[in-house]
């Protein structure tokens, strides 16, 4: 003991529970009803008051080990045993095996007649016996006000209530005591003055034709309980009690990614697609083909081997069947391999809370590894805008919790500012991905960005996509000063950035041929100054020959003459220049 | 106190049948027995039986007769059942709560 010191203050100071083994009541009531006292459960009529008790007592049966009597004052046996098996319940069962007794105490007024002075020590003693005969650690008393009606002493009764619920103190059983709901009090009959230490309210209210039920921990003597008023409802398999929040944000978070299924869409998310585990918000409004990126994202992932949940709220599970095969994604044989679930209901089917519920037991069963729910806007219909922001809260809570990554489609009305009608539900998401249309030129383009990816590297651009019958295509988007060109304008520049080019290189060319043509013209310029320079030369050269000839021949005459005169030479002079003759 | 043996000295036609549960001994007890019996020797005499159940003895009865208060008497034959249930002090509506006429007035 001394070894753990901080270990046994807690446990002094937390009073003892008993688990009701009630999804979500447990939660909220931090571990269960208080061990060894009374519980009063109260609530008008029809909101689940002794389904609730019966669920307490057959769980505890069931799950605890806990045996149980139920005294019901309302309901013949044969009675409840019909009505509790048809939620799933097995009390037939556990009445055989002495896990459960059931006392149905029954008294007409007109039988009871009242001379003089009596208690109630008739009850303690069946009771008593009942409790002692299977050891019971558990007591419902399903309606204790009944009594009101068939005893007539009322100063007796009450005495001996208050006397009912010290003795079920004193014998150590937690018990639940259930009750109408009054005008003013909680209770009509004023039971809630004897039950101190818990009291639990049930309420089932409508609202826009759509009924809810609600819980409420009105008191919880000694410990801390959710004091919120948590909706509830009853399902196949009992009570579940949904806390709009779980306790803490603790999820786990995965590094590891998750492929959308169009790799240009990966590309744009760091080249690697969402994280697992992640809730990834597609908005858009209504034929930009966010059923077709959903669908999408459910055929690759079911492809890879994982299993899809794939809840519509619009669309047969046949009539997307149909129109994704159109795109070309074959979701049949993905659905008979079991690996792609689809689920199918109508918004106004039910409440919110049954629709969370069912998508819960749905998710429970199938044990997905991704969700796709399309739309959530069409539940937002069936509630308010809290309710709704605390239904996805949840609805993300839990599949977070499960590692399951969650696709949401959200219809956006046109004209409405997209990222604000969507306020309620885009802090709640990791990531987000916006399809637009785009109008002009007669024509409507659709195409998508990245606004928000928590935690990874994304593109910020906007893409063009393309759906044909091969699937979706995600094709750059032409942004130029003019805006963001798509569709036949996108393709129409991109065919004059073509014709530019093609011009661009055409004017090269012919330049190129021009400067050619310059330099042969240079070149024969430059040919023909050579020839008549060559030509010149040439004839240079040949009058200075004939100058030449003609000096010696005039020498050679002269010295012929002279010689004929006998003139004296005078040759060495004129021989010694540099062969012209100086006359 | 222990279960009484039958009253009955000659059965008569109606034959009154009255169990008394009560639970220990005590004063109460005493005096729902006390009354019972002098209001049956006073109105049915000789045509009664009344057995007393200690549910504290016999816890198991107490639900077969739909047994909450104590003392009850209920009135087993003849048909149909009736009950009353405190000390009996008041006799006027033993008589009329158990319909126990006596035989002659029965008659007319």
């Amino acid at each position: 003991m001394k070894s753990n010191p901080s270990k046994s203050t807690g446990s002094i100071v937390n009073l003892p529970k008993c688990p009701t083994g009630i999804k979500g009541l447990d939660e909220i009531t931090g571990g269960g009803l208080p061990r060894g006292r009374p519980t009063l459960i109260c609530g008008g009529a029809g909101c689940g008051k002794t389904l609730l008790a019966a669920e307490f007592l057959v769980r505890g049966a069931a799950q605890f080990n806990e045996p149980g009597v139920l005294v019901t004052f309302e309901e013949t046996e044969a009675e409840l045993k019909a009505n509790v098996s048809s939620l799933g319940f097995d009390l037939a069962g556990l009445v055989k095996r002495k896990k459960i007794i059931i006392d149905f105490v029954h008294i007409e007024r007109s039988e009871a007649q009242e001379t003089g002075d009596f208690d109630l020590e008739g009850l303690f003693v069946r009771l008593n016996y009942a409790i002692d005969s299977i050891g019971a650690k558990r007591v419902v008393l399903d309606t204790l006000e009944v009594l009101f009606a068939s005893i007539p002493n009322e100063t007796i009764l009450r005495a001996e209530l208050r006397r009912l619920f010290r003795w079920l103190k004193d014998k150590g059983v937690t018990a639940v005591i259930t009750a109408e709901k009054g005008r003013e009090s909680l209770t009509r009959n004023g039971l809630e003055e004897y039950v101190s230490d818990c009291v639990i309210l049930l309420d089932h209210r409508v609202n826009d034709q759509i009924a809810t039920r609600h819980l409420r921990v009105v008191k919880y003597r000694g410990a801390l309980h959710g004091t919120n008023e948590f909706p509830f409802l009853i399902g196949d398999d009992g009570v579940s009690v949904i806390p709009i929040t779980s306790l803490a944000l603790n999820h786990k978070a995965s590094g590891g990614r998750i492929e959308t299924g169009i790799p240009r869409l990966d590309a744009m998310l760091g080249g690697r697609g969402f994280f697992r585990g992640s809730s990834i918000l597609l908005t858009g409004t209504s034929g930009t083909g966010k059923t077709i990126i959903a669908s999408n994202f459910a055929h690759a992932a079911a492809k890879r081997g994982e299993r899809v949940l794939f809840f519509s709220f619009e669309e047969s599970p046949n009539q997307i069947i149909r129109n994704m095969r159109s795109i070309g994604l074959k979701l049949e044989p993905l659905v008979k391999k079991d690996l792609l679930r689809f689920h199918s209901a109508r918004p106004t089917l039910y409440g919110l809370e049954m629709h969370l519920a069912t998508m819960f037991r749905e998710i429970d069963e199938f044990r997905p590894d991704v969700v796709v729910i399309d739309p959530i806007t069409s539940l937002m219909d069936s509630g308010t805008e809290s309710e709704c922001k605390g239904m996805v809260t949840r609805l993300i809570d839990y599949l977070k919790a499960g590692q399951i990554t969650s696709l949401f489609t959200s219809l956006t009305q046109g004209g409405a500012a997209l990222a604000q009608s969507e306020s309620a539900m885009s802090s709640l998401m990791d990531a987000w991905i916006l399809l637009q249309d785009f109008e002009g030129n007669g024509e409507r383009n659709r195409v998508l960005y990245v606004l928000k990816a928590r935690g990874m590297a994304h593109s910020n651009q906007i893409r063009e996509f393309l759906i044909s019958d091969r699937g979706i295509d995600v094709v750059d988007a032409y942004i130029g000063p003019s805006g963001v060109l798509t569709g036949s304008a996108r393709a129409a520049q991109g065919a004059l950035e073509k014709a530019a080019v093609l011009a661009s290189q055409q004017e090269a060319a012919q330049l190129k041929r021009e400067v050619d043509r310059k330099q042969k013209a240079l070149e024969r310029t430059i040919a023909d100054m050579r020839s008549d320079y060559e030509t010149e030369a040439t004839e240079l050269r040949r009058i200075a020959e004939q100058v030449g000839t003609r000096t010696s021949v005039l020498g050679t005459e002269r010295a012929a003459s002279g010689l004929l005169r006998q003139a004296d030479l005078k040759v060495p002079a004129h021989v010694r220049g540099n062969g012209k003759v100086n006359l | 106190m222990k279960a009484k043996p039958p009253k009955a000295r000659k059965p008569a036609q109606a034959l009154f049948q009255l169990r008394l549960y009560v639970t220990d001994e005590n004063p109460r007890s005493r005096a729902a027995f006390d009354n019972l019996k002098s209001i049956c020797e006073a109105n049915i005499k000789g045509r009664y039986r009344i057995t007393i159940i200690d549910l504290l003895k016999h816890p198991k009865l107490a639900k077969g007769d739909q047994i909450l208060a104590v003392p009850t008497v209920v009135r087993r034959l003849p048909n149909p059942m009736r009950r009353i249930i405190g000390t009996l002090s008041d006799t006027a509506k033993v008589l009329v709560g158990l319909d126990l006429r006596p035989a002659k007035e029965a008659r007319l």
